[in-house]
């Protein structure tokens, strides 16, 4: 035996860092807090802070691995100027002068002639109150981020219906809940907070029920999982709402005074309402119609009212007969969800019992919007998770509507252990915006681009019936579309329907590759000439930190920095940090400065807007008004005394939400790790709706203006208005080619129905249902160039569940050829049984162009990666009326990815998958061979 | 041959609880990143940006599928690192006493300097839990953070394991199994926690906490009764309920 003298010490004690830099995480979209520790001048090691109300400590892979995003060799150097035809990545380096001067050259002649030539989409932008600011000074109309096709229906349905929404504006209650149902989660928005609830749901007891086709991540962990048939989800919660109803589990008393359950509808559908206008229910008590909101009046949800020989029933009426019908009994629905009956009989009963059974009690007074004082909170521990895989449909808009109706039936939202809102959410839809669409040459835009209508009248329509967006988002093809339809944007710009563009700007969204659905015709859209040999799309600019797919399309590159090199505020105008406790937002700041010629976007946002010199961008005398983004999230002021950033206003620094810009403020926040809090009071903590404590909170800090209480909406009479509309009623009434669509599909009430693109194909022909899923070690194309992570997943294999692998003869290592009506692709199969029977899947955003990302052309990922996106189009199939038909949505325009449908079979094991893009020149060259990062602190 | 302690005072290691993996990897890239800037050379990457990238890893997770006899198949994700084995053979088998068990904490760890690349510890090795660094040349394995579990340079709070303290699901515990006391002796009591591979005889420290039986809801839950007959049942089972505030 040798005995070492070198052996490490028994307690060592090395030091850790020289300092550490606490701002926020980036690597996907989920805004953790991280401490950098920085060693002589580099990044060392990045955590999680532990102080952060977001992770609270915890970091996941992608997180953990920021010192490679941070380094990564595809990180563009420079300002770049096409050089090579579109689509080839040759470039050269330009100062930020000449890009300027080139950025000017497009930008000024359109905005003073016709600003709607400037079509401006900004992708995972985490700034957009800054971004959309900087379009409305503008004047454009057409400007969206990408919430059209991630989860508007999420997003939409929640706030029409409850006045919030899942991840950032809600949340469930992790320390009450005894149970969890979580609906096609992506395995990423809100990453670290779920995996940190369920690990403390499941440490005392509480049962987590997975509905997902398929099973991995949460799912995986999941005590029940219902391996559902995509686009079904709608129609096993209207089945699960039927049961409940069929049983009496409803929380009667929740239901008349917390939502339009008791509101009288009349004969066409619409609120009886006095002459206010405000909706009239009918007093248990006196047998008189009053105002909803009167006090001490307890609704009648069931009788109804006869008034000068009207009749009007409740909307709780309404319900009963929408939702009792036979049509939603589990055994109806069994085959098409691919539940059995029995499964879904014992979710409802496993629903109500711990909503019922487990009721939590907590001794807390509070005072409703009523004035009237309640000694406890009462609340019913089962809560609610969904995203993307619900919402990617085109009847997602109705299914998550349904899931929220469950919700509130069983009296579990915003309650002790149920589903909780975040600041500055709840918050009802008519308390929100309406769009604009309207662009004067030279002119700003009247408000905002993007709201919430309320009716046909908040339509953004030219008086000849045409769009008036470039994305006809706010249109009848798709009315409700509050996030926009981003993906909709190159191919109408290309069609030029409704309109040809100059202009195409967009920052940080890979449309020419993974966020798109088309790939290879969008790839084509760009790089298309007309008669004249022009570009069909004139200009195109761009802005992006790294040599993505999408740099290769672009004639000029603006090169963002990476996210440790950049000022950010993740703010309450826009898209914060709050807890369900308590208001929080947070900067990004540059804790390193890059060593490269890039500019942070947003600061080169504010230089651009003083150049064409945009209201809020400059000032009197025109001079520059903000020096960079830094400046702006201090010094601007959204309302008197309401900026970018809640904390430390005031010139003392000492107010919270409201209060004069503060000079020091990025230096507190930078003191304080990053962010800020503000808790809210306990008694404001629950019922935040109708809590009086929760409103006046809100209106102190400066989340509204005045206190605004309201109901949930069981009923969205908005919706029936649009169907009045297609019905033929009022001035502004949907085209004859799509009122049958208004009438079915904008219906008040929930309904399940067969998603567009499967009503519209073969069933026999694409029997199969193919989806994607998010690796929780990955953010898009960000997380597969990344040197550790592309370790874990560099191929993405096609799934197949093992009825169809048998039938069609499948081995290990085979290769498949996978058609759907639009396309085909060529790709590696697997195995997996913990998959629906129906539905083959695989992960997204792996498969990379040759020669993007700084990867060697012969990478995996290009070799054998592949996109699912080749098979799906962003129009459904033609139907011999010569329109272009979007496949959205058709209430929020949400892209529907997951209606694919397709046929596959076995083909000679043998790669590269198809189709297999040409290379792409990479204008940062290749990355290093060898890596051994850490080498130099030893 | 490299001799064992006969004891150790006390038995560090981990306890994971495979109940609530996600299997996220939180925990794989954490400890690349803490291990390559910290203990010992970096852990590097071979063709980190080529066809074929190829690093050091201190811990890995690996999926499964297990499919019951009845009810739906399940996937499992397995997260892998050295289990600080009381009768370790990667430490016996080590030629030059590079490969060592403390008798204070019980971690097992390599002497890198006294290292020489042969591979017979990863050898040896039932779990595969080694990996030999390819541009180093020396054996690494994961050291259960003994650079931050004594270090006074971070707050206390933080004295434990880079893959613990940044697991997201809380899955992973980090303390003494050889005081049946101790808050991870008493998880692995309460939940059964088991040893990897008994029967190899290694007498591994970390343990690991076996998933819950699931998929029993349809057999266990009591179907709910009928209360109501159609929507004007419902609505008169409502008016009671409603009746009864």
């Amino acid at each position: 035996m040798t005995e070492m003298t070198s052996r490490i010490e028994a307690q060592p004690s090395p030091k850790v860092s020289d300092e550490i830099r606490k701002t926020t995480c980036y690597m996907c979209a989920c805004r953790c807090g991280i401490n950098v520790h920085m060693q002589d001048g580099k990044v060392k090691y990045i955590e999680g802070n532990r102080d952060h109300p977001v992770n609270k400590g915890v970091l996941c892979a992608k997180g953990s691995a920021g010192i490679m995003q941070h380094y990564s060799p595809a990180r563009l150097r420079a300002p770049l100027k096409r050089v090579g035809p579109r689509g080839s990545g040759e470039f050269e380096e330009i100062s930020w002068e000449e890009a300027y001067e080139i950025a000017v050259s497009w930008l000024k002649p359109i905005r003073e002639t016709d600003p709607k030539k400037l079509a401006f989409f900004t992708g995972r932008d985490q700034s957009q109150s800054f971004t959309s600011f900087w379009a409305q000074a503008y004047g454009t109309p057409n400007y969206a981020a990408h919430g059209g096709f991630c989860s508007v229906n999420m997003a939409a349905a929640g706030i029409y219906t409850m006045g919030g929404a899942f991840w950032e504006f809600g949340q469930p209650d992790w320390d009450r809940t005894r149970l969890i149902m979580i609906f096609g989660v992506a395995e990423d928005h809100d990453s670290n907070p779920i995996k940190a609830g369920i690990g403390k749901l499941k440490g005392r007891g509480g049962k987590v029920i997975g509905v997902n086709p398929i099973r991995s991540g949460y799912n995986a962990v999941a005590d029940e999982w219902i391996g559902i048939t995509p686009g079904t989800d709608g129609l096993f919660i209207l089945s699960l709402i039927h049961e409940l109803m069929r049983a009496g589990k409803v929380d009667a008393g929740y239901l008349a005074r917390y939502t339009n359950a008791g509101f009288l509808l009349d004969e066409d559908g619409l609120f009886l309402r006095n002459e206010e206008g405000v909706p009239l229910v009918v007093d248990r008590a006196t047998g008189d119609a009053v105002r909803f909101d009167t006090p001490g009046a307890l609704p009648d949800l069931t009788n109804g009212l006869e008034r000068q020989g009207k009749t009007y029933r409740t909307v709780m009426q309404a319900m009963a007969e929408a939702f009792l019908d036979p049509q939603y009994a589990p055994e109806a629905v069994a085959d098409r969800c691919g539940i059995t009956p029995e499964r879904i009989r014992a979710t409802a009963a496993e629903l109500a019992r711990v909503a019922f059974e487990e009721e939590i009690v907590l001794d807390q007074p509070w005072t409703d919007w009523k004035g009237q004082r309640h000694e406890t909170m009462v609340g019913r521990p089962v809560s609610f998770h969904a995203m993307r895989g619900i919402s990617a449909h085109s009847n997602g808009f109705q299914t998550c509507r349904a899931l929220h109706i469950l919700q509130i039936l069983l009296g579990s939202v915003e309650v002790p252990g149920g589903f909780r809102f975040k600041p500055p959410y709840p918050k009802p839809p008519e308390a929100h915006p309406k769009p604009n669409a309207v662009g004067r040459p030279g002119q700003p835009l009247a408000g905002p681009h993007l709201g919430f209508p309320m009716g046909p009248e908040d339509l953004q329509i030219c008086e000849n019936g045409l769009p008036l967006r470039i994305d006809k988002a706010f249109t009848w093809e798709n009315p409700f579309s509050v996030h926009g339809l981003m993906h909709m944007v190159i191919s109408n710009a290309h069609a030029g329907d409704p309109y040809k563009i100059d202009t195409l700007f967009m920052y940080m969204a890979n449309m020419a590759w993974n966020s798109s659905m088309n790939t290879s015709e969008v790839m084509k859209m760009l790089t298309d000439r007309d008669e004249n040999g022009e570009y069909v799309i004139p200009h195109i600019l761009y802005s992006d930190a790294y040599s993505s797919e999408m740099v290769a399309f672009a004639d000029l590159i603006l090169p963002d920095t990476t996210y440790l090199e950049r000022h950010d505020c993740i703010s309450l105008l826009d898209r914060p940090i709050c807890e369900a406790e308590a208001a929080a937002d947070a900067i990004r700041w540059p804790v390193q400065e890059p060593d490269r010629d890039v500019k942070g976007f947003q600061s080169a946002l504010v230089d651009l807007g003083a150049r064409l010199g945009l209201p809020g961008f400059v000032n009197e005398d025109g001079s520059q008004k903000y020096a960079d983004y830094a400046d702006y999230m201090v010094r601007h002021e959204r309302r008197p005394g309401i900026g970018p950033l809640a904390g430390w206003r005031g010139e003392d620094g000492e107010s919270e939400g409201r209060g004069a810009p503060n000079p020091n403020q990025l230096q507190r926040y930078i003191e304080n790790g990053g962010f800020w809090i503000g808790h809210i009071p306990e008694e404001a903590q629950f019922y935040k709706p109708w809590n009086q404590g929760y409103q006046d909170w809100a209106v102190k800090i400066g989340l509204f203006d005045k206190p605004l209480p309201y109901v949930f909406n069981l009923y969205v009479e908005p919706l029936r208005k649009l169907q009045r509309a297609a019905e033929g009623h009022g001035a502004c009434q949907p085209p004859e080619h799509l009122r049958d669509r208004v009438k079915a599909t904008c219906t008040p009430l929930p309904v399940w129905y067969e998603p567009f693109e499967e009503a519209a194909v073969d069933k026999a022909e694409y029997p199969i249902h193919a989806l994607t899923q998010r690796p929780m070690h990955m953010y898009h194309s960000w997380g597969s160039q990344n040197a550790w992570l592309r370790q874990i997943t560099n191929v993405n294999r096609l799934y197949i569940p093992g009825g169809i692998w048998e039938a069609e003869g499948f081995e290990d290592g085979d290769w498949a050829e996978v058609t759907s009506p639009h396309g085909r692709i060529k790709v590696p199969v697997a195995r997996m049984d913990a998959l629906n029977a129906e539905t083959i899947w695989t992960w997204n955003a792996i498969g990379k162009r040759r020669g993007a990302w700084a990867l060697d052309e012969a990478a995996p990922e290009a070799e054998k990666g592949f996109l699912l996106n080749h098979l799906i189009h962003e129009l459904l199939p033609p139907k011999g009326d010569g329109r272009r038909w979007a496949n959205s949505d058709p209430i929020t325009g949400q892209a529907a990815w997951f209606d694919l449908r397709v046929k596959i079979r076995r083909v000679p094991p043998d790669g590269p998958s198809e189709p297999a893009h040409e290379a792409q020149a990479s204008p940062v060259g290749r990355g290093p061979a060898d890596v051994a990062y850490g080498e130099g602190f030893k | 041959m490299t001799a064992l302690p006969t004891k150790t005072d006390r038995k560090l290691g981990l306890v994971i609880d495979l109940d609530t993996c996600v299997g996220c990897h939180a925990c794989v890239i954490n400890c690349k990143e803490w291990n390559t800037s910290n203990y010992g050379v970096p852990l590097s990457d071979s063709d980190a940006y080529g066809a074929a990238p190829e690093g050091t890893f201190l811990n890995r997770v690996h999926s499964y599928e297990v499919t019951p006899e009845a009810g739906p198949a399940q996937a499992v994700h397995f997260p892998k690192s050295c289990l600080h084995c009381d009768d370790a053979p990667c430490v016996t088998v080590c030629p030059t006493g590079a490969s060592y068990k403390r008798g204070e904490d019980g971690i097992v760890l390599v002497d890198e300097s006294a290292c020489m690349g042969c591979g017979l510890c990863a050898w040896a090795c039932p779990y595969g839990a080694r990996e030999l660094d390819a541009l180093a040349g020396v054996m690494k394995k994961c050291t259960l953070c003994v650079d931050r579990i004594y270090n006074q340079n971070l707050p206390e709070e933080d004295r434990e394991p880079a893959c613990v303290r940044t697991c997201p699901a809380g899955a992973r515990h980090f303390g003494d199994l050889g005081d049946p006391e101790s808050d991870v002796s008493r998880l692995v009591a309460a939940r059964g926690g088991v040893d990897l591979m008994p029967e190899m005889g290694t007498r591994p420290v970390n343990k690991y906490l076996p998933p819950r039986v699931k998929d029993r809801m349809t057999q266990e839950a009591e179907p709910l009764p009928s209360r109501t007959d159609g929507p004007s049942g419902f609505l008169k089972w409502l008016d009671s309920a409603l009746e009864a505030l």
